[in-house]
C-alpha cells in the first residue's frame, strides 16, 4: 500500500484520539484499555494507532509533560540576531547544547526581521540558564537576548483537529 | 525530587511506554513497584511537576502550517488585565508577559497563534488587536520558517537528545 508521507490522512478515530489525549490520561493499571473503551475500539488498536502516529510524526511525544520550574529547574525563551551568512554555523553551535529544548527560525511580518532565531533553554538547575547563555555568547560572538516569562496568562495547549 | 522521581523522569523522557500496563513497564525498567510508580506520577501531577499526561501534536503535520508568535507593546498598568483576556481566546495557545529589550525590542506580551494558513493567523491577530484597543502601541507577528530543534526537556545524563530539522 503506497503511502504519501506529505499528505497525512488523519481518520476520524485518530482525530478523536488527538483531541481526547491532550490531557487527563489515566494513572491506572490498564490506562490504554480505559481510553479504548471510551472510544469504542480495542486496546490493541489504540496502541497500534498511537504507534503509527508516532512513526508518522503526527505527534512528537505522548506522556508526562514535565514542568522544569517545578522540578527546581528553569525554562526561558531567548532570541538571537544571526547574519545570514552565519546562520547554519550558529544554529549548529546553539543546538549542540542539550539544554536547548526547542529552536525555531522566525521572520517578522510587519517590520524587517530583527531576531531570526528563537529558542527555549530548559535546565535542571535554574542557575544554569545564565551559564548556557554565557557559553553560547562566547562560542558564537553574538548577543543572546533573554526573554523569561514574567507572567503566564493561560497555558492551554488544546489544539482541536 | 528524589532518586525514584529522577528514575521515573529519565524513563519517561521519550514518552509513556505503549504497553498495556505502561506504569508496570516503567517499574520493571527502574526496579521499583508499579504502585510506587503510579503513586509518584500522581504526586508529581498534583504538585505541578508534571503539567499533564498527554500528547504533543505536531501542528504542522496536522495542517496548521502557520505558527505566528504575535508580540505586543502594552501599557504596563493594563498588561495583566489584558493578558488574561488574550489568554482566554480560543485562538491563543499560550500567552506570556516577557521583558522588553529597548530600544530595539519594545514588546512585552507574547501570544502564540496557530492557523491553517498565514491569513488565518493574521485574522486571529486582528481579533487580538481590536480587543486591546488603545492600550497597544505597536505589535508584530513572527512566523516560524523552520523548526531547527524540537527535543524537549532532557535530564543531563540522558542520551544525546533527538533533533528534528525540517
Amino acid at each position: 500500500m503506497a503511502r504519501k508521507t506529505k499528505e497525512i490522512n488523519i481518520d476520524r478515530v485518530n482525530r478523536t484520539l488527538i483531541n481526547m489525549l491532550q490531557g487527563g490520561f489515566p494513572i491506572s493499571k490498564r490506562p490504554y484499555l480505559e481510553v479504548a473503551n471510551q472510544l469504542g475500539i480495542s486496546e490493541n488498536e489504540l496502541l497500534w494507532r498511537l504507534d503509527i502516529m508516532k512513526t508518522d510524526g503526527i505527534y512528537s511525544r505522548f506522556g508526562p509533560l514535565y514542568n522544569a520550574a517545578a522540578l527546581g529547574g528553569a525554562v526561558t525563551l531567548a532570541a538571537m540576531r544571526i547574519p545570514e551568512e552565519r546562520f547554519d554555523e550558529v544554529v549548529n553551535l546553539v543546538n549542540a547544547h542539550s539544554e536547548i529544548a526547542h529552536n525555531y527560525e522566525r521572520e517578522h511580518y510587519y517590520s524587517p526581521t530583527l531576531f531570526n532565531m528563537w529558542f527555549v533553554i530548559s535546565t535542571e538547575n535554574s542557575e544554569d540558564i545564565k551559564v548556557v547563555i554565557s557559553k553560547i555568547e562566547k562560542e558564537t560572538g553574538i548577543t543572546v537576548y533573554n526573554m523569561p516569562k514574567q507572567k503566564e496568562y493561560f497555558l492551554e495547549l488544546k489544539l482541536k483537529v | 525530587m528524589d532518586e525514584v522521581d529522577r528514575k521515573i523522569i529519565a524513563a519517561t523522557q521519550d514518552g509513556l511506554p505503549l504497553t498495556p500496563s505502561p506504569y508496570a513497564t516503567i517499574a520493571e525498567e527502574i526496579d521499583e513497584s508499579e504502585d510506587i510508580v503510579m503513586e509518584r506520577v500522581q504526586s508529581m501531577l498534583d504538585s505541578g511537576a508534571i503539567r499533564r499526561i498527554g500528547i504533543i501534536p505536531n501542528h504542522y503535520k496536522l495542517g496548521f502550517k502557520a505558527n505566528g508568535m504575535t508580540v505586543w507593546n502594552l501599557s504596563d498598568t493594563l498588561i495583566d488585565e489584558l493578558g488574561d483576556k488574550i489568554g482566554q481566546l480560543e485562538s491563543v495557545s499560550h500567552c506570556y508577559q516577557r521583558p522588553r529589550h529597548l530600544p530595539d525590542w519594545p514588546y512585552n506580551l507574547f501570544a502564540m497563534v496557530h492557523g491553517k494558513t498565514r491569513n488565518e493567523v493574521l485574522r486571529k491577530a486582528e481579533e487580538i488587536k481590536s480587543l486591546l484597543g488603545d492600550a497597544v502601541d505597536g505589535h508584530d507577528i513572527l512566523f516560524s520558517r523552520q523548526i531547527l530543534k524540537k527535543s524537549g526537556f532532557r535530564l543531563q545524563q540522558a542520551d544525546k537528545p533527538k533533533t528534528e530539522v525540517v
